[in-house]
């Protein structure tokens, strides 16, 4: 066989797989508490360990919540949906079959629309259905593994891109599970903590030649517990199978393991032929009967979804865009965000120092807005002091973080700081005084030779001067009229 | 459409049973008559029939979403062949 090296650019083309641990107390068929981590093997019980006899029932919660993410992503619903067993043997799963939805899911045929790039897109879904989640196994040292069935029984949402697909790039791919991720947590049917595996995806990465319309091998990438993983792992992935196919090579289906350390996909294992699930209706549920009235009862609990508050921010309070679309990025930033911007009264100067300052503290110290230490009162109230003249926006920088790291009341630290915006108009004259006379090259340079610019250096040493405590409007006027430019 | 020696075994297989020879010699008539039990009903003109997964016509048996004890981890590990560290120990799953 002979090897042609071509250098052909290709494009991936990337179905989602994704699954989402859903919000319920309890677990999907039995009683035991939903929740993650904890001492293994302590929220088991007969029907989520497999024990015989044990049989299952049906939390209404949990396809409820599946309901709600169905009309959410714009699905239609079947209102004769049905369980079914996925039959395969492996350690985690002890009934040797998982209870899922195979022909008749929730939900189908519904879309959600990405931004990318400024451009929108629909990403088509072709299907939403509910079935429990497996164990935990751990790779111990030795020839042995563990198994934690903790999580074995907990509610599990899929959600399903559809065939052919319309994600063609990893920022779309990113897109895409940042947008489900909000729309999940929006309505409180996922945590969407993908560190937790709480969201987990599963893209399918095939590559074509750019323009082509044709569908190569597919592979699927597994352990993606990140956004910028799940970036990194399609980017990969497209690179490892178009030089596979330059160099005349085949790409093998196969599932692969994204190793984060190395930022590369592993070889997991060769699917051999399609595995066999035989599939058949669960003798021990009944079906659903998922009725209209149901249907309009749980679509009138729905909460604004993430693309109609992200619109109405942009109305609302005159947001650009792009912090309309930051700030609503999920649900608790946008609360957040909504009450400071209401007690403040300033919407702008709060998305501001959100999106400026808090996003820094937030990240530095990586803490999720709900653990925020400065809560969105005293957020607004510090804006408040920058706009009734309390303080300067200079000021304010070195509050914040003070607020950040005690929580502390911001007009109860300005105080105590001492960081009142000095009213004395004769201190701060005379602090102009005295930088004009430290800097007198600058001063004539500015006079003299018209030159400006140099205007600012002499505000920042005022600034400086007063220890960021003098009223910046106050400082420019004194200074423009030293200077002599004032009309 | 009789099954093969080679589907029984494959069976075998997907059901992780260990089939000598013999066995699936054994086992491939009574297999067959089965399926053929079941071929019988291929004949019946089923049009106009809705498909259904089972005989009772009952839907929704739901519980609400309440929590219950569950059992203690002595009890969950008490059938295993062997666990360790409150947990169940299986052979190695993947090479590293």
């Amino acid at each position: 066989m002979s090897e042609t090296v071509t250098d052909v650019e290709y494009e991936p083309v990337v179905g989602m797989e994704c699954h989402a641990e859903l919000l319920t107390n309890s677990k999907m068929f039995c009683g035991c508490k939903n929740e993650f981590g904890g001492e293994p093997n302590t929220r088991c019980c007969p029907v989520c360990v497999g024990m015989p006899g044990a049989l299952p029932v049906m939390n209404k919660g949990a396809v409820e919540f599946v309901i709600r993410a169905s009309l959410a992503l714009n699905c239609q619903i079947n209102p004769h949906a049905k369980f079914d067993r996925k039959n395969y043997f492996y350690p985690d799963l002890p009934k040797g079959y998982q209870i899922s939805e195979y022909d008749v899911p929730i939900g189908v045929k519904g879309w959600l629309d990405i931004e990318v790039n400024g451009v929108t897109k629909r990403i088509h879904i072709r299907r939403v259905h509910l079935e429990e989640d497996t164990g935990k196994l751990f790779h111990v040292a030795g020839d042995d593994s563990h198994v934690d069935l903790n999580r074995s029984g907990v509610p599990l949402m899929e959600i399903v891109t559809d065939f052919p697909p319309d994600i063609q790039s990893a920022e779309e791919g990113r897109a895409y599970l940042v947008k489900l991720r909000a729309i999940l947590t929006y309505i409180g049917v996922c945590d969407g903590k993908m560190e937790e595996g709480s969201l987990r995806c599963e893209p399918n990465v095939s590559v074509r030649p750019v323009g082509s319309n044709s569908f190569g091998t597919k592979t699927e990438i597994k352990n993606l517990n990140s956004f910028r993983a799940v970036f990194k792992g399609i980017e990969f992935e497209t690179l490892r199978q178009g030089e596979i196919l330059n160099s005349g090579g085949r790409v093998i289906q196969e599932t692969r393991g994204w190793n984060d350390a190395k930022q590369v996909t592993f070889s997991q294992r060769s699917k051999e032929g399609e595995e066999e699930y035989r599939y058949f209706p669960e003798p021990d549920l009944v079906p659903l009967f998922i009725s209209e009235e149901w249907i309009e009862q749980v679509r009138a609990s729905m909460p604004e979804l993430p693309d109609a508050r992200r619109d109405r921010f942009s109305a609302e309070y005159g947001l650009s865009a792009y912090d309309a679309a930051f700030l609503t990025e999920n649900r608790a930033l946008a609360d957040y965000y909504e009450q400071s911007a209401k007690l403040s009264g300033d919407p702008k100067s709060a998305a501001n120092w959100m999106m400026g300052d808090l996003s820094k503290l937030l990240n530095s110290s990586s803490t999720e807005i709900g653990d925020c230490p400065v809560s969105p009162e005293a957020l607004a109230q510090m804006v408040g002091l920058i706009n009734d003249g309390t303080i300067s926006g200079k000021i304010a920088k070195a509050l914040i973080e003070e607020m950040y790291s005690t929580s502390g009341v911001p007009l109860e630290i300005v105080e105590a700081r001492g960081w009142r915006t000095i009213r004395d108009a004769g201190a701060v004259q005379a602090a102009v005084d005295k930088v004009f006379a430290a800097n007198a090259d600058v001063v004539t340079a500015i006079i003299e030779k018209g030159l400006v610019a140099k205007r600012g250096f002499l505000v920042g040493q005022v600034m400086r001067e007063t220890q960021g405590k003098a009223d910046p409007g106050e400082v420019n006027r004194l200074i423009d009229a030293k200077l002599g430019l004032q009309g | 459409m009789a099954l093969t020696r080679e589907d029984v075994k494959k069976v075998a297989l997907l059901s992780r049973l260990e089939l000598t020879d013999e066995e699936v010699d054994v086992q491939t008539k009574p297999l067959n008559d089965l399926l053929q039990q079941f071929e019988a009903l291929l004949a019946l003109d089923v049009t106009g029939v809705e498909p259904t997964s089972h005989s009772m016509p009952v839907v929704n048996v739901f519980r609400q979403d309440e929590i219950k004890p569950s059992l203690t981890r002595d009890q969950v590990l008490a059938n295993a062949p062997e666990a360790r560290d409150g947990c169940f120990v299986v052979p190695k799953i993947i090479a590293e």
